[in-house]
């Protein structure tokens, strides 16, 4: 009873734990800008498959992390300036066209550049489960949530202690009133495309171990990373976090004591419950309309 | 009836000709074939038009109103031997009363939200369409009969083309209507502002989950007549993305424009086809695409053409865009 408990729980975390980085990354953009970047998921797919090739190429596997995740920060840079930035002022509908072309885009790239085939990146340190209370855990799983913890702390830092973190919440509390302080609002813009492109890249490299990875693994890693941003509250750093965890617990507890078969389905039913319960999320503060 | 009749009769017209004249131009069934298709999506994207271009709100998730037409179809007349007319209907009510039922908590949020909700409700339709294999066929899809009425068997590309040919131009005539009465006023009321309709005695919450269901009803028919056409539906034909593409099609065509929406249809169908000559470079061209029209016209391509026309005779800058 405990054993299975604690191995959903385990499975649960772990995934959450990609959830939230990718949520994260959610609430960076939308934070600066007010646009939900469907291309989210493409990240953690570049992240991972990159790796991939790289490693294939005959890097070893640090240089190759690292070039992938840069590869994918400057194809995060790249989309902010070059679409992103010109269509300013759009309408949401626009905007959500915009970035979903994004990722089309992508996965069309990473199809024709690398490849349609799965792969897996050999686990970190070794893939010999440790045995807890009878429930086997993973080294990768510790390593994904060691990543989390580390890249959250790393988070915390910046936006609490660093001018450029402080003038990025600037500007994303009142954009104007940062312009006025001599903020450069387009260049935070720009930076928070390519924070939440290093934050998926990281997420995809870390995760690729355990969930194989493929040119369309970033279509519903995005679409649960939206749902877990939204359960927490749009924009809300420690919401995205607690809401990734909630959809990667519950869809292993509902995959394990429910049906597995509706797995998928589970995230998009809590989301649709708790907008109709508490429309800004759990930890969102409730909306107001200026008239 | 005069006033039913005025409005815009020539666009209307203009419809009609296109329609008659089309055919002459098709060197083979293929052309007719999709042809047809786009007259689907065109009837699907008039519904969808009203929620989006008119009462302003996002439905990310309309292609699973189409899937519940077209599984309702597909499923009662396979496995219950149910006449397709009767299944049609049955699948219409399904669909409107759902919409009905989710429409005002899921209508009451907005923006980003509002997106996420209607995304849920899409995914989880179809996640459930793949999943009840013995009912759906699963990921594989299922056959569904032909359509046929008092006898008689609607086959054929060329026959199909006309019967949704006609109820394209009944369906436009209709939205027409609709955006012209004390509905469609009402609607771009809470377009405009939401406070401000309710300040003037609109009723937002019963307007716009009105505008829903139309909006669901128009999808479940397409869905249901074309899974009768084209004889088998899949779940991957009314997923997240046939959502995204119904959106898209709107917005690319123009929001609040009902032949904007007619033509988003129509080109939107027919470029995946002519992209397929690119072969594995196709996704990348219709992403780039996408986002180059997005960025350029952002307000669809018949609004941003007709400002063209009408505020720049010489239209010399942004001829990228086209």
């Amino acid at each position: 009873m405990l054993a299975e408990f604690l191995q959903f729980l385990f499975s649960g975390v772990t995934v959450g734990a990609a959830y939230a980085l990718v949520a994260l990354g959610f609430s960076i953009i939308y934070n600066a800008s007010y646009v939900i970047n469907f291309a989210q998921g493409e990240f953690v797919m570049l992240g991972g498959m990159a790796t991939v090739a790289l490693i294939s190429a005959g890097l070893p596997m640090p240089i190759a992390v690292f070039l992938a995740v840069m590869i994918t920060v400057g194809i995060g840079l790249l989309l902010e300036k070059l679409t992103i930035e010109p269509a300013r002022d759009s309408s949401v509908v626009t905007m959500i066209i915009i970035t979903i072309g994004a990722s089309i885009f992508l996965r069309g790239l990473a199809q024709v550049v690398l490849d349609k085939e799965f792969h897996a990146l050999p686990p970190f340190t070794g893939d010999e489960p440790i045995i807890i209370l009878g429930a086997s855990l993973l080294p990768q799983s510790i390593w994904v949530l060691v990543g989390m913890v580390v890249l959250v702390t790393i988070m915390v830092f910046f936006f609490g202690h660093t001018k450029l973190g402080k003038a990025m919440l600037a500007s994303a509390h009142n954009p104007l009133a940062a312009q006025l302080v001599g903020i450069n609002t387009k260049q935070i813009l720009m930076l928070s495309f390519g924070l939440s492109a290093m934050l998926g890249a990281m997420g995809g490299v870390l995760i690729a171990p355990i969930s194989a990875t493929y040119y369309e693994v970033g279509i519903m890693l995005g679409l649960k990373g939206f749902c877990a941003s939204i359960l927490g509250g749009l924009g809300n750093f420690s919401g995205a976090i607690l809401g990734g965890l909630i959809v990667g617990i519950a869809e292993a507890m509902g995959a394990g004591y429910i049906s597995s078969e509706y797995k998928d389905a589970i995230a998009f039913v809590i989301i649709l419950l708790v907008l109709f319960f508490m429309p800004s999320g759990l930890l969102g503060r409730p909306g107001t309309d200026r008239v | 009836m005069h006033r039913l009749n005025s409005p815009r009769t020539g666009g209307l017209m203009a419809l009609v000709a296109v329609i008659a004249v089309l055919p002459l131009f098709f060197p083979n069934n293929f052309y007719f074939d999709v042809a047809i298709l786009a007259g689907f999506n065109a009837i699907v994207c008039i519904g969808l038009n009203l929620l989006i271009g008119y009462a302003g709100q996002i439905s990310l998730g309309h292609a699973g109103f189409l899937g519940l037409g077209a599984y309702s179809s597909a499923v009662l007349t396979t496995h219950l031997g149910w006449p397709p007319f009767l299944a049609m209907a049955v699948g219409a009510v399904a669909t409107g009363l759902l919409a009905f039922l989710v429409a005002r908590p899921i209508l009451k949020l907005k923006g980003h939200y509002l997106a996420m909700a209607t995304l849920g409700l899409g995914i989880i339709i179809s996640i459930v369409m793949n999943q009840e294999e013995e009912l759906t066929g699963g990921p594989d899809g299922m056959t569904v009969p032909p359509l046929t009425a008092f006898g008689y068997e609607i086959y054929g590309e060329q026959i199909w083309y006309w019967v949704v040919g006609v109820l394209l131009v009944f369906c436009v005539w209709l939205a027409l209507n609709i955006i012209e009465s004390p509905v469609g006023r009402s609607l771009k009321a809470v377009h405009g502002s939401e406070v401000a309709a309710e300040v003037s005695g609109v009723d937002t919450g019963h307007y716009k989950a009105l505008v829903f269901v139309i909006s669901a009803v128009f999808a479940s028919l397409a869905g249901s007549l074309g899974a009768h056409y084209t004889g088998f539906v899949t779940p991957a034909d009314v997923g997240f993305f046939k959502s995204i593409e119904l959106v898209t099609m709107v917005v690319l065509g123009g929001m609040a424009s009902t032949y904007g929406a007619v033509i988003g249809a129509a080109i939107l169908t027919v470029l995946p086809q002519l992209l397929t000559q690119f072969e594995e470079y196709e996704h990348m061209i219709f992403g780039l695409i996408l986002m180059l029209v997005m960025i350029f016209m952002p307000k669809g391509l018949v609004p941003s053409l007709i400002g063209k026309i009408l505020n720049r005779p010489a239209a010399q800058q942004e001829d990228a865009a086209s």
